[in-house]
Protein backbone atom coordinates (compact mmCIF):
# COMPACT_ATOMS: atom_id res chain seq x y z
CA UNK A 1 0.00 0.00 0.00
CA UNK A 2 3.14 2.15 0.98
CA UNK A 3 4.28 1.65 -2.72
CA UNK A 4 0.83 2.63 -4.18
CA UNK A 5 0.92 6.13 -1.95
CA UNK A 6 4.16 6.80 -3.61
CA UNK A 7 3.03 5.77 -7.14
CA UNK A 8 -0.02 7.99 -6.84
CA UNK A 9 1.55 11.11 -5.09
CA UNK A 10 4.50 10.90 -8.06
CA UNK A 11 1.55 10.78 -11.29
CA UNK A 12 -0.50 13.05 -9.20
CA UNK A 13 2.39 15.34 -8.53
CA UNK A 14 3.39 14.62 -12.63
CA UNK A 15 -0.13 15.81 -13.82
CA UNK A 16 -0.66 18.68 -11.69
CA UNK A 17 2.29 20.20 -12.54
CA UNK A 18 1.31 19.02 -16.45
CA UNK A 19 -2.09 21.22 -15.87
CA UNK A 20 -0.40 24.36 -14.61
CA UNK A 21 1.70 24.69 -17.65
CA UNK A 22 -0.99 24.43 -19.45
CA UNK A 23 -3.13 26.60 -17.71
CA UNK A 24 -0.08 29.34 -18.36
CA UNK A 25 -1.22 28.99 -21.84
CA UNK A 26 3.10 29.58 -22.93
CA UNK A 27 2.40 27.59 -26.15
CA UNK A 28 -1.09 26.90 -28.09
CA UNK A 29 -2.60 23.43 -27.68
CA UNK A 30 -1.62 21.83 -30.33
CA UNK A 31 1.63 21.74 -29.34
CA UNK A 32 0.75 21.20 -25.09
CA UNK A 33 -2.11 19.65 -24.88
CA UNK A 34 -4.08 20.27 -21.17
CA UNK A 35 -4.53 16.99 -19.24
CA UNK A 36 -8.17 17.43 -19.68
CA UNK A 37 -7.93 17.71 -23.11
CA UNK A 38 -5.68 14.34 -23.45
CA UNK A 39 -8.58 12.65 -20.90
CA UNK A 40 -11.21 13.27 -23.21
CA UNK A 41 -9.38 12.07 -26.42
CA UNK A 42 -9.12 9.59 -24.52
CA UNK A 43 -12.53 8.96 -23.51
CA UNK A 44 -13.91 10.05 -27.06
CA UNK A 45 -11.45 7.66 -28.84
CA UNK A 46 -13.10 4.42 -26.63
CA UNK A 47 -16.90 6.00 -26.56
CA UNK A 48 -16.57 5.70 -30.76
CA UNK A 49 -14.18 2.41 -30.76
CA UNK A 50 -11.65 3.94 -32.80
CA UNK A 51 -9.25 3.13 -29.89
CA UNK A 52 -10.81 -0.45 -29.78
CA UNK A 53 -10.44 -1.47 -33.02
CA UNK A 54 -7.10 0.33 -33.46
CA UNK A 55 -5.84 -2.08 -30.08
CA UNK A 56 -7.44 -5.28 -31.88
CA UNK A 57 -5.64 -5.02 -34.92
CA UNK A 58 -2.43 -4.27 -33.55
CA UNK A 59 -2.80 -6.73 -30.84
CA UNK A 60 -3.87 -9.14 -33.75
CA UNK A 61 -0.39 -8.49 -35.65
CA UNK A 62 1.44 -8.92 -32.39
CA UNK A 63 0.69 -12.06 -31.81
CA UNK A 64 0.46 -13.23 -35.01
CA UNK A 65 4.26 -11.95 -35.63
CA UNK A 66 5.55 -12.56 -32.32
CA UNK A 67 4.30 -16.48 -32.01
CA UNK A 68 5.63 -16.95 -35.89
CA UNK A 69 8.67 -15.57 -34.46
CA UNK A 70 9.12 -17.22 -31.72
CA UNK A 71 8.96 -20.77 -33.60
CA UNK A 72 11.01 -19.78 -35.95
CA UNK A 73 13.46 -18.46 -33.41
CA UNK A 74 13.41 -21.58 -31.36
CA UNK A 75 14.09 -24.06 -34.39
CA UNK A 76 16.87 -21.39 -35.26
CA UNK A 77 18.59 -21.05 -32.22
CA UNK A 78 18.29 -24.78 -31.31
CA UNK A 79 19.60 -25.48 -34.99
CA UNK A 80 22.83 -22.52 -34.42
CA UNK A 81 23.24 -24.14 -30.45
CA UNK A 82 23.40 -27.87 -31.37
CA UNK A 83 25.86 -27.42 -34.84
CA UNK A 84 28.83 -25.68 -34.71
CA UNK A 85 29.02 -24.79 -38.27
CA UNK A 86 25.98 -23.50 -37.94
CA UNK A 87 27.35 -21.44 -34.86
CA UNK A 88 30.41 -19.74 -36.59
CA UNK A 89 28.79 -18.84 -39.43
CA UNK A 90 24.92 -18.54 -38.29
CA UNK A 91 25.42 -17.66 -34.99
CA UNK A 92 27.95 -14.20 -35.81
CA UNK A 93 25.41 -12.90 -38.74
CA UNK A 94 22.76 -13.06 -36.32
CA UNK A 95 24.54 -11.38 -33.92
CA UNK A 96 25.39 -8.93 -36.50
CA UNK A 97 22.10 -8.32 -37.24
CA UNK A 98 20.80 -7.30 -34.06
CA UNK A 99 22.43 -4.12 -34.74
CA UNK A 100 19.83 -3.15 -37.67
CA UNK A 101 17.13 -1.29 -35.99
CA UNK A 102 14.08 -3.61 -37.42
CA UNK A 103 12.31 -1.00 -38.75
CA UNK A 104 15.38 -0.50 -41.61
CA UNK A 105 13.15 -3.76 -42.98
CA UNK A 106 10.43 -2.04 -43.82
CA UNK A 107 11.42 -0.65 -47.65
CA UNK A 108 12.50 -4.13 -48.42
CA UNK A 109 9.33 -5.67 -47.17
CA UNK A 110 7.27 -2.70 -49.24
CA UNK A 111 9.23 -3.81 -52.20
CA UNK A 112 8.90 -7.33 -51.25
CA UNK A 113 4.73 -7.64 -50.11
CA UNK A 114 3.65 -4.46 -50.59
CA UNK A 115 1.50 -2.27 -48.45
CA UNK A 116 -0.18 -5.31 -47.35
CA UNK A 117 -0.38 -6.63 -43.83
CA UNK A 118 2.51 -8.93 -44.60
CA UNK A 119 4.79 -5.86 -44.99
CA UNK A 120 4.25 -5.09 -41.11
CA UNK A 121 4.15 -8.79 -40.35
CA UNK A 122 7.29 -9.41 -41.53
CA UNK A 123 9.00 -6.12 -40.15
CA UNK A 124 7.40 -7.71 -36.53
CA UNK A 125 8.98 -10.82 -37.10
CA UNK A 126 12.38 -9.69 -38.28
CA UNK A 127 12.07 -7.38 -34.81
CA UNK A 128 11.60 -10.29 -32.68
CA UNK A 129 13.31 -13.17 -34.18
CA UNK A 130 17.09 -12.49 -33.45
CA UNK A 131 16.23 -11.90 -29.72
CA UNK A 132 14.40 -15.01 -29.75
CA UNK A 133 16.88 -16.73 -31.17
CA UNK A 134 20.26 -15.38 -29.95
CA UNK A 135 18.25 -16.55 -26.32
CA UNK A 136 17.19 -19.82 -27.62
CA UNK A 137 20.86 -20.44 -28.67
CA UNK A 138 21.96 -19.03 -25.40
CA UNK A 139 19.72 -20.72 -23.49
CA UNK A 140 19.76 -24.48 -25.01
CA UNK A 141 24.00 -24.01 -24.07
CA UNK A 142 22.99 -23.01 -20.61
CA UNK A 143 20.99 -25.42 -19.83
CA UNK A 144 22.30 -28.14 -17.53
CA UNK A 145 23.13 -31.19 -19.76
CA UNK A 146 21.93 -33.50 -17.66
CA UNK A 147 17.97 -32.78 -18.53
CA UNK A 148 18.75 -33.98 -22.63
CA UNK A 149 20.86 -37.07 -20.90
CA UNK A 150 17.87 -38.30 -18.35
CA UNK A 151 15.16 -37.45 -21.36
CA UNK A 152 17.35 -39.76 -23.59
CA UNK A 153 17.45 -42.44 -21.00
CA UNK A 154 13.89 -42.72 -20.31
CA UNK A 155 12.94 -42.83 -23.73
CA UNK A 156 12.12 -39.49 -25.26
CA UNK A 157 13.36 -38.84 -28.57
CA UNK A 158 12.89 -36.09 -31.71
CA UNK A 159 10.22 -33.85 -31.14
CA UNK A 160 9.05 -35.72 -28.01
CA UNK A 161 12.47 -34.97 -26.47
CA UNK A 162 12.48 -31.46 -28.33
CA UNK A 163 8.90 -30.88 -26.22
CA UNK A 164 9.11 -32.04 -22.96
CA UNK A 165 12.50 -31.99 -22.03
CA UNK A 166 14.72 -29.34 -24.15
CA UNK A 167 11.92 -27.00 -24.00
CA UNK A 168 10.75 -26.80 -20.51
CA UNK A 169 14.58 -27.12 -19.21
CA UNK A 170 15.89 -24.29 -21.20
CA UNK A 171 12.50 -21.86 -20.54
CA UNK A 172 14.00 -19.91 -17.45
CA UNK A 173 17.00 -19.36 -19.53
CA UNK A 174 15.11 -18.32 -22.94
CA UNK A 175 12.60 -16.19 -20.93
CA UNK A 176 14.15 -12.51 -20.78
CA UNK A 177 15.02 -13.47 -24.61
CA UNK A 178 11.30 -13.94 -24.74
CA UNK A 179 10.62 -10.71 -23.18
CA UNK A 180 12.99 -8.61 -24.82
CA UNK A 181 11.52 -10.33 -28.34
CA UNK A 182 8.21 -9.24 -27.40
CA UNK A 183 9.23 -5.69 -26.47
CA UNK A 184 11.36 -5.29 -29.88
CA UNK A 185 8.10 -6.91 -31.72
CA UNK A 186 6.38 -4.24 -29.99
CA UNK A 187 8.45 -1.15 -31.19
CA UNK A 188 8.67 -2.57 -34.83
CA UNK A 189 5.25 -2.47 -35.16
CA UNK A 190 4.08 0.48 -33.62
CA UNK A 191 6.92 2.10 -36.05
CA UNK A 192 5.60 -0.16 -38.84
CA UNK A 193 2.00 0.87 -38.58
CA UNK A 194 3.02 4.75 -38.55
CA UNK A 195 4.60 4.33 -41.90
CA UNK A 196 1.57 3.71 -43.59
CA UNK A 197 -2.08 3.27 -43.59
CA UNK A 198 -2.92 0.45 -41.72
CA UNK A 199 -5.44 1.02 -39.00
CA UNK A 200 -3.98 0.25 -35.61
CA UNK A 201 -2.30 2.17 -32.79
CA UNK A 202 0.70 3.26 -34.97
CA UNK A 203 -1.81 4.48 -37.45
CA UNK A 204 -3.67 7.00 -34.96
CA UNK A 205 -0.88 8.12 -34.13
CA UNK A 206 0.17 9.71 -37.15
CA UNK A 207 -3.59 10.72 -37.45
CA UNK A 208 -2.95 12.65 -34.80
CA UNK A 209 -0.17 14.09 -36.37
CA UNK A 210 -2.12 15.11 -39.18
CA UNK A 211 -4.85 16.61 -37.55
CA UNK A 212 -2.48 18.47 -35.36
CA UNK A 213 -4.47 16.70 -32.24
CA UNK A 214 -2.14 16.77 -29.86
CA UNK A 215 -4.40 15.57 -27.08
CA UNK A 216 -4.84 12.29 -29.69
CA UNK A 217 -0.84 11.91 -30.21
CA UNK A 218 -0.58 11.63 -26.32
CA UNK A 219 -3.92 9.86 -25.40
CA UNK A 220 -2.77 6.74 -28.10
CA UNK A 221 1.31 7.41 -26.52
CA UNK A 222 -0.04 6.51 -23.22
CA UNK A 223 -2.05 3.81 -24.54
CA UNK A 224 1.10 2.32 -26.24
CA UNK A 225 3.39 2.41 -22.72
CA UNK A 226 -0.09 1.07 -21.33
CA UNK A 227 -0.42 -2.29 -23.01
CA UNK A 228 3.57 -2.20 -23.72
CA UNK A 229 3.38 -2.36 -19.70
CA UNK A 230 0.46 -4.54 -18.68
CA UNK A 231 1.64 -7.50 -20.95
CA UNK A 232 5.22 -7.42 -19.17
CA UNK A 233 4.30 -7.00 -15.38
CA UNK A 234 0.90 -9.38 -15.78
CA UNK A 235 1.85 -12.04 -18.64
CA UNK A 236 5.77 -12.35 -18.35
CA UNK A 237 5.76 -11.72 -14.70
CA UNK A 238 2.89 -14.21 -14.14
CA UNK A 239 5.35 -17.00 -15.60
CA UNK A 240 8.37 -16.22 -14.38
CA UNK A 241 6.97 -16.14 -11.16
CA UNK A 242 5.44 -19.63 -12.10
CA UNK A 243 9.01 -20.67 -13.29
CA UNK A 244 10.98 -19.54 -10.14
CA UNK A 245 8.35 -21.40 -7.83
CA UNK A 246 7.94 -24.61 -9.97
CA UNK A 247 12.14 -24.62 -9.71
CA UNK A 248 12.22 -23.72 -6.42
CA UNK A 249 14.14 -20.34 -7.72
CA UNK A 250 12.35 -17.56 -5.59
CA UNK A 251 10.02 -18.76 -2.50
CA UNK A 252 6.42 -18.80 -3.74
CA UNK A 253 4.38 -15.77 -3.31
CA UNK B 1 36.11 -66.23 -23.75
CA UNK B 2 37.69 -66.94 -20.04
CA UNK B 3 35.62 -66.89 -17.21
CA UNK B 4 36.65 -63.77 -14.60
CA UNK B 5 38.21 -65.07 -11.34
CA UNK B 6 35.98 -65.28 -8.91
CA UNK B 7 37.33 -65.07 -5.79
CA UNK B 8 35.08 -66.23 -2.45
CA UNK B 9 34.82 -64.21 0.23
CA UNK B 10 36.88 -66.09 3.01
CA UNK B 11 34.93 -64.62 5.70
CA UNK B 12 31.23 -65.94 4.42
CA UNK B 13 30.89 -68.69 6.32
CA UNK B 14 31.88 -66.90 9.48
CA UNK B 15 28.24 -66.89 11.64
CA UNK B 16 26.49 -63.22 11.06
CA UNK B 17 25.32 -61.51 13.71
CA UNK B 18 21.82 -60.21 12.80
CA UNK B 19 20.91 -56.68 13.87
CA UNK B 20 17.62 -56.30 15.01
CA UNK B 21 16.41 -53.29 14.04
CA UNK B 22 17.13 -54.36 10.23
CA UNK B 23 15.70 -57.48 10.09
CA UNK B 24 12.06 -56.54 11.68
CA UNK B 25 12.29 -53.92 9.07
CA UNK B 26 13.05 -56.63 5.97
CA UNK B 27 10.34 -58.78 7.71
CA UNK B 28 7.90 -56.20 7.61
CA UNK B 29 8.39 -54.83 4.59
CA UNK B 30 8.94 -57.25 2.03
CA UNK B 31 9.61 -60.42 3.57
CA UNK B 32 12.14 -63.14 3.38
CA UNK B 33 9.75 -65.72 1.06
CA UNK B 34 10.12 -62.98 -1.95
CA UNK B 35 14.57 -64.03 -1.99
CA UNK B 36 14.50 -67.37 -3.45
CA UNK B 37 12.54 -66.14 -6.53
CA UNK B 38 15.94 -63.85 -7.90
CA UNK B 39 17.72 -67.10 -7.49
CA UNK B 40 15.72 -69.29 -9.30
CA UNK B 41 15.79 -66.59 -12.80
CA UNK B 42 19.64 -66.62 -12.64
CA UNK B 43 21.57 -68.80 -14.81
CA UNK B 44 21.41 -69.22 -18.40
CA UNK B 45 21.52 -66.53 -20.13
CA UNK B 46 23.95 -63.38 -18.98
CA UNK B 47 20.87 -60.22 -18.61
CA UNK B 48 23.59 -58.16 -19.81
CA UNK B 49 26.73 -58.67 -21.44
CA UNK B 50 30.04 -56.43 -21.95
CA UNK B 51 32.07 -57.79 -24.60
CA UNK B 52 35.62 -56.01 -25.09
CA UNK B 53 34.61 -52.15 -24.30
CA UNK B 54 36.88 -49.74 -25.09
CA UNK B 55 36.69 -45.81 -24.95
CA UNK B 56 39.61 -43.71 -25.80
CA UNK B 57 38.95 -39.93 -26.64
CA UNK B 58 41.33 -36.95 -27.53
CA UNK B 59 42.46 -34.88 -24.87
CA UNK B 60 43.01 -31.18 -24.95
CA UNK B 61 46.50 -31.84 -26.22
CA UNK B 62 45.77 -33.87 -28.46
CA UNK B 63 46.58 -36.96 -27.37
CA UNK B 64 44.46 -40.00 -27.43
CA UNK B 65 43.51 -40.91 -23.93
CA UNK B 66 42.10 -44.53 -23.29
CA UNK B 67 39.65 -44.52 -20.41
CA UNK B 68 38.32 -47.72 -20.76
CA UNK B 69 40.54 -50.85 -21.76
CA UNK B 70 38.95 -54.33 -23.20
CA UNK B 71 36.10 -54.41 -20.33
CA UNK B 72 34.73 -57.54 -20.61
CA UNK B 73 31.66 -58.52 -17.90
CA UNK B 74 28.40 -60.01 -17.51
CA UNK B 75 25.61 -59.85 -15.52
CA UNK B 76 23.12 -62.65 -14.53
CA UNK B 77 19.23 -61.66 -14.56
CA UNK B 78 18.04 -60.87 -11.22
CA UNK B 79 21.95 -59.87 -9.90
CA UNK B 80 23.06 -57.18 -7.86
CA UNK B 81 26.69 -55.87 -9.46
CA UNK B 82 28.51 -53.61 -8.01
CA UNK B 83 31.43 -51.98 -9.82
CA UNK B 84 33.83 -50.36 -7.68
CA UNK B 85 36.86 -48.07 -8.41
CA UNK B 86 39.07 -45.14 -7.45
CA UNK B 87 37.88 -41.85 -9.04
CA UNK B 88 38.26 -41.38 -13.03
CA UNK B 89 38.63 -44.79 -14.01
CA UNK B 90 36.01 -44.51 -15.65
CA UNK B 91 33.08 -46.41 -14.17
CA UNK B 92 30.09 -43.93 -14.50
CA UNK B 93 31.35 -43.70 -17.98
CA UNK B 94 30.88 -47.65 -18.25
CA UNK B 95 27.35 -47.13 -17.06
CA UNK B 96 27.19 -44.35 -19.35
CA UNK B 97 27.81 -46.52 -22.45
CA UNK B 98 25.51 -49.09 -20.91
CA UNK B 99 22.95 -46.81 -21.18
CA UNK B 100 23.72 -45.94 -24.32
CA UNK B 101 24.07 -41.83 -23.79
CA UNK B 102 27.84 -42.67 -25.24
CA UNK B 103 29.50 -44.74 -27.79
CA UNK B 104 32.18 -47.20 -27.19
CA UNK B 105 35.33 -46.81 -29.52
CA UNK B 106 35.25 -50.61 -29.49
CA UNK B 107 33.26 -53.86 -28.35
CA UNK B 108 29.85 -54.09 -27.71
CA UNK B 109 26.88 -53.64 -24.71
CA UNK B 110 24.15 -57.09 -25.16
CA UNK B 111 21.27 -57.30 -23.40
CA UNK B 112 19.62 -61.03 -23.91
CA UNK B 113 22.41 -61.78 -26.34
CA UNK B 114 21.64 -59.12 -28.59
CA UNK B 115 23.50 -56.14 -29.18
CA UNK B 116 22.03 -52.97 -28.16
CA UNK B 117 22.76 -49.29 -29.88
CA UNK B 118 21.49 -46.05 -28.61
CA UNK B 119 19.20 -45.49 -25.45
CA UNK B 120 16.48 -48.11 -24.56
CA UNK B 121 13.73 -48.32 -21.98
CA UNK B 122 15.35 -51.66 -20.94
CA UNK B 123 18.37 -50.38 -19.19
CA UNK B 124 17.24 -47.43 -16.67
CA UNK B 125 20.65 -44.85 -16.19
CA UNK B 126 19.94 -43.18 -12.38
CA UNK B 127 22.41 -40.55 -12.72
CA UNK B 128 24.63 -39.65 -10.05
CA UNK B 129 23.09 -35.69 -9.99
CA UNK B 130 19.80 -37.68 -10.75
CA UNK B 131 18.86 -35.04 -13.10
CA UNK B 132 15.26 -34.83 -11.86
CA UNK B 133 13.14 -32.49 -14.30
CA UNK B 134 12.14 -29.81 -11.90
CA UNK B 135 9.44 -28.41 -13.87
CA UNK B 136 7.31 -31.13 -13.08
CA UNK B 137 5.64 -32.46 -10.14
CA UNK B 138 7.01 -35.58 -8.65
CA UNK B 139 4.75 -38.01 -10.01
CA UNK B 140 4.83 -36.47 -13.48
CA UNK B 141 8.70 -37.44 -12.72
CA UNK B 142 7.83 -40.58 -12.14
CA UNK B 143 5.41 -40.86 -15.05
CA UNK B 144 7.83 -39.08 -17.87
CA UNK B 145 8.81 -42.64 -18.92
CA UNK B 146 5.57 -43.94 -19.24
CA UNK B 147 4.62 -41.08 -21.33
CA UNK B 148 7.43 -41.29 -23.59
CA UNK B 149 6.23 -45.14 -24.35
CA UNK B 150 2.67 -43.24 -24.81
CA UNK B 151 1.22 -45.73 -22.28
CA UNK B 152 -2.66 -45.36 -22.08
CA UNK B 153 -3.63 -42.35 -19.17
CA UNK B 154 -4.91 -45.02 -16.65
CA UNK B 155 -2.13 -47.40 -16.76
CA UNK B 156 -0.10 -44.60 -15.95
CA UNK B 157 -1.54 -43.54 -13.35
CA UNK B 158 -1.71 -46.52 -11.88
CA UNK B 159 1.87 -47.38 -12.04
CA UNK B 160 2.95 -44.00 -10.98
CA UNK B 161 0.91 -44.20 -8.04
CA UNK B 162 2.08 -48.30 -7.40
CA UNK B 163 5.81 -47.11 -7.88
CA UNK B 164 5.72 -44.11 -5.35
CA UNK B 165 3.88 -46.57 -3.46
CA UNK B 166 6.62 -48.71 -3.41
CA UNK B 167 9.30 -46.09 -2.30
CA UNK B 168 6.84 -44.45 0.28
CA UNK B 169 6.05 -41.01 -1.76
CA UNK B 170 2.57 -40.92 -2.33
CA UNK B 171 1.70 -38.15 -0.48
CA UNK B 172 4.10 -36.24 -2.69
CA UNK B 173 2.75 -36.63 -5.63
CA UNK B 174 1.86 -33.10 -6.03
CA UNK B 175 5.20 -31.51 -4.78
CA UNK B 176 8.25 -29.67 -6.76
CA UNK B 177 11.37 -31.93 -6.53
CA UNK B 178 12.87 -29.11 -5.24
CA UNK B 179 10.83 -29.00 -2.09
CA UNK B 180 12.08 -32.92 -1.20
CA UNK B 181 15.06 -33.50 0.91
CA UNK B 182 18.01 -35.25 -0.64
CA UNK B 183 16.84 -38.55 -0.06
CA UNK B 184 13.57 -38.06 -0.72
CA UNK B 185 14.68 -36.73 -4.23
CA UNK B 186 16.94 -40.43 -4.50
CA UNK B 187 13.64 -42.36 -4.33
CA UNK B 188 11.88 -40.31 -6.63
CA UNK B 189 14.46 -40.92 -9.50
CA UNK B 190 14.45 -44.53 -8.34
CA UNK B 191 10.58 -44.60 -8.77
CA UNK B 192 11.04 -42.95 -12.31
CA UNK B 193 13.36 -45.46 -12.88
CA UNK B 194 11.63 -48.34 -12.21
CA UNK B 195 8.06 -47.46 -13.65
CA UNK B 196 9.44 -47.53 -16.71
CA UNK B 197 10.04 -51.44 -16.33
CA UNK B 198 13.92 -51.84 -17.48
CA UNK B 199 15.00 -55.12 -17.19
CA UNK B 200 17.96 -53.52 -15.81
CA UNK B 201 18.83 -50.77 -13.09
CA UNK B 202 21.75 -48.89 -13.61
CA UNK B 203 22.69 -46.53 -10.52
CA UNK B 204 25.57 -44.25 -10.63
CA UNK B 205 26.77 -43.41 -6.79
CA UNK B 206 23.08 -42.55 -6.08
CA UNK B 207 23.86 -42.30 -2.47
CA UNK B 208 27.26 -40.51 -2.75
CA UNK B 209 25.71 -36.89 -1.46
CA UNK B 210 23.75 -38.41 1.44
CA UNK B 211 23.99 -38.35 5.39
CA UNK B 212 24.91 -41.87 7.24
CA UNK B 213 21.39 -42.39 8.48
CA UNK B 214 19.73 -41.68 5.21
CA UNK B 215 21.66 -43.44 3.10
CA UNK B 216 21.29 -47.00 5.32
CA UNK B 217 17.56 -46.68 4.94
CA UNK B 218 18.07 -46.33 1.29
CA UNK B 219 20.37 -49.23 0.92
CA UNK B 220 17.45 -51.28 3.29
CA UNK B 221 14.84 -49.69 0.82
CA UNK B 222 17.08 -50.44 -2.49
CA UNK B 223 17.65 -54.14 -1.00
CA UNK B 224 13.84 -54.55 -0.63
CA UNK B 225 12.61 -53.06 -3.86
CA UNK B 226 14.98 -55.26 -6.12
CA UNK B 227 13.97 -58.16 -4.12
CA UNK B 228 10.07 -57.37 -4.94
CA UNK B 229 11.00 -56.65 -8.57
CA UNK B 230 13.73 -58.46 -9.44
CA UNK B 231 15.67 -56.30 -11.58
CA UNK B 232 19.15 -56.58 -12.27
CA UNK B 233 21.39 -53.84 -11.48
CA UNK B 234 24.63 -52.66 -11.33
CA UNK B 235 25.44 -50.37 -9.05
CA UNK B 236 28.25 -48.17 -9.42
CA UNK B 237 30.17 -46.35 -6.26
CA UNK B 238 33.76 -45.77 -4.63
CA UNK B 239 32.56 -47.03 -1.03
CA UNK B 240 33.64 -50.42 -0.74
CA UNK B 241 31.47 -51.35 2.11
CA UNK B 242 28.44 -50.13 0.26
CA UNK B 243 29.53 -52.37 -2.38
CA UNK B 244 30.14 -55.27 -0.40
CA UNK B 245 26.59 -54.20 1.97
CA UNK B 246 24.67 -54.22 -1.34
CA UNK B 247 26.21 -56.55 -4.17
CA UNK B 248 25.49 -59.88 -5.02
CA UNK B 249 29.32 -59.47 -6.98
CA UNK B 250 31.89 -56.80 -6.79
CA UNK B 251 33.93 -55.90 -9.52
CA UNK B 252 37.24 -53.83 -9.18
CA UNK B 253 38.23 -51.55 -11.85
CA UNK B 254 42.18 -50.16 -12.31
CA UNK B 255 42.55 -46.46 -12.55
CA UNK B 256 43.30 -45.43 -16.13
CA UNK B 257 42.68 -47.19 -18.36
CA UNK B 258 39.63 -48.69 -16.55
CA UNK B 259 40.20 -52.45 -16.94
CA UNK B 260 38.11 -55.01 -14.26
CA UNK B 261 40.98 -55.71 -12.12
CA UNK B 262 38.87 -58.86 -10.16
CA UNK B 263 36.12 -60.00 -9.66
CA UNK B 264 34.24 -60.83 -5.62
CA UNK B 265 31.28 -63.48 -4.98
CA UNK B 266 30.13 -61.55 -2.34
CA UNK B 267 27.46 -64.30 -0.30
CA UNK B 268 27.08 -63.29 2.93
CA UNK B 269 23.60 -63.59 3.58
CA UNK B 270 20.74 -60.61 3.13
CA UNK B 271 19.58 -58.13 4.66
CA UNK B 272 23.18 -56.92 5.50
CA UNK B 273 24.12 -54.37 7.73
CA UNK B 274 26.69 -51.77 6.62
CA UNK B 275 28.17 -52.27 10.01
CA UNK B 276 27.64 -55.98 10.07
CA UNK B 277 31.47 -57.61 10.84
CA UNK B 278 31.29 -60.06 8.00
CA UNK B 279 30.19 -56.68 5.68
CA UNK B 280 33.37 -54.69 7.24
CA UNK B 281 35.64 -57.91 6.94
CA UNK B 282 35.03 -58.60 3.10
CA UNK B 283 35.22 -55.09 2.29
CA UNK B 284 38.93 -54.92 3.88
CA UNK B 285 39.95 -57.78 1.59
CA UNK B 286 38.65 -55.39 -1.36
CA UNK B 287 39.94 -52.27 -0.09
CA UNK B 288 43.46 -53.38 -0.12
CA UNK B 289 43.35 -54.72 -3.64
CA UNK B 290 41.57 -51.25 -4.33
CA UNK B 291 44.36 -49.19 -2.31
CA UNK B 292 46.99 -50.22 -4.88
CA UNK B 293 44.83 -48.04 -7.87
CA UNK B 294 44.03 -45.36 -5.49
CA UNK B 295 47.66 -44.65 -4.85
CA UNK B 296 48.37 -44.96 -9.12
CA UNK B 297 45.68 -41.84 -9.31
CA UNK B 298 46.80 -39.88 -6.57
CA UNK B 299 50.57 -40.66 -7.94
CA UNK B 300 49.76 -39.46 -11.40
CA UNK B 301 47.84 -36.40 -9.54
CA UNK B 302 50.67 -35.41 -7.97
CA UNK B 303 53.21 -36.06 -10.80
CA UNK B 304 51.53 -33.79 -12.70
CA UNK B 305 51.68 -30.77 -9.95
CA UNK B 306 55.53 -31.30 -9.40
CA UNK B 307 55.35 -30.43 -13.62
CA UNK B 308 53.21 -27.93 -13.14
CA UNK B 309 55.95 -26.71 -10.29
Amino acid sequence: MKRFARHAIFYGALIAIWAVLAKLKMWPPYVFPTPKGVAESLWAGFADHSFWIAIAVSMKRMLLGYSLSVVLGMVLGLGVASNKFLEETVGGLLVSLQSLPSICWLPLAVLWFGLTEKAILFVVVMGSLLSVTIAMEAGRQQMPKIYSMAGRNLGARGFKLFWYVLLPASLPFILSGLKQGWAFAWRSLISGEMIFVSLGLGQLLMMGRDLNDMSQVIAVMMLIVAIGYIVDGLVFKTIERRLQHKWGLAPAT
Amino acid sequence: MTPNPLVQSSFASEPRRPVRGAISRWKVEAGLSVLPLRHARAGGVPKVSLQGISLSYKTNDGSQLLALDNITLKVKPGEFLCIVGPSGCGKSTLLHLIAGLQQATSGNVLVDDKIVQGTGTDRILIFQELGLFPWLTVGQNVEFGLKMKAVPKKEREEKTQYYLRLVHLSQFKDSYTHQLSGGMRQRVALARALATEPDVLLMDEPFAALDAQTRDLLHEELERIWAETGRTIIFVTHNVREAVRLGDRVALMTFRPGRVKQEYLIDLPRPRVLEDITVAKSAREILDDLREEINKSLEEQYGQEEVSA
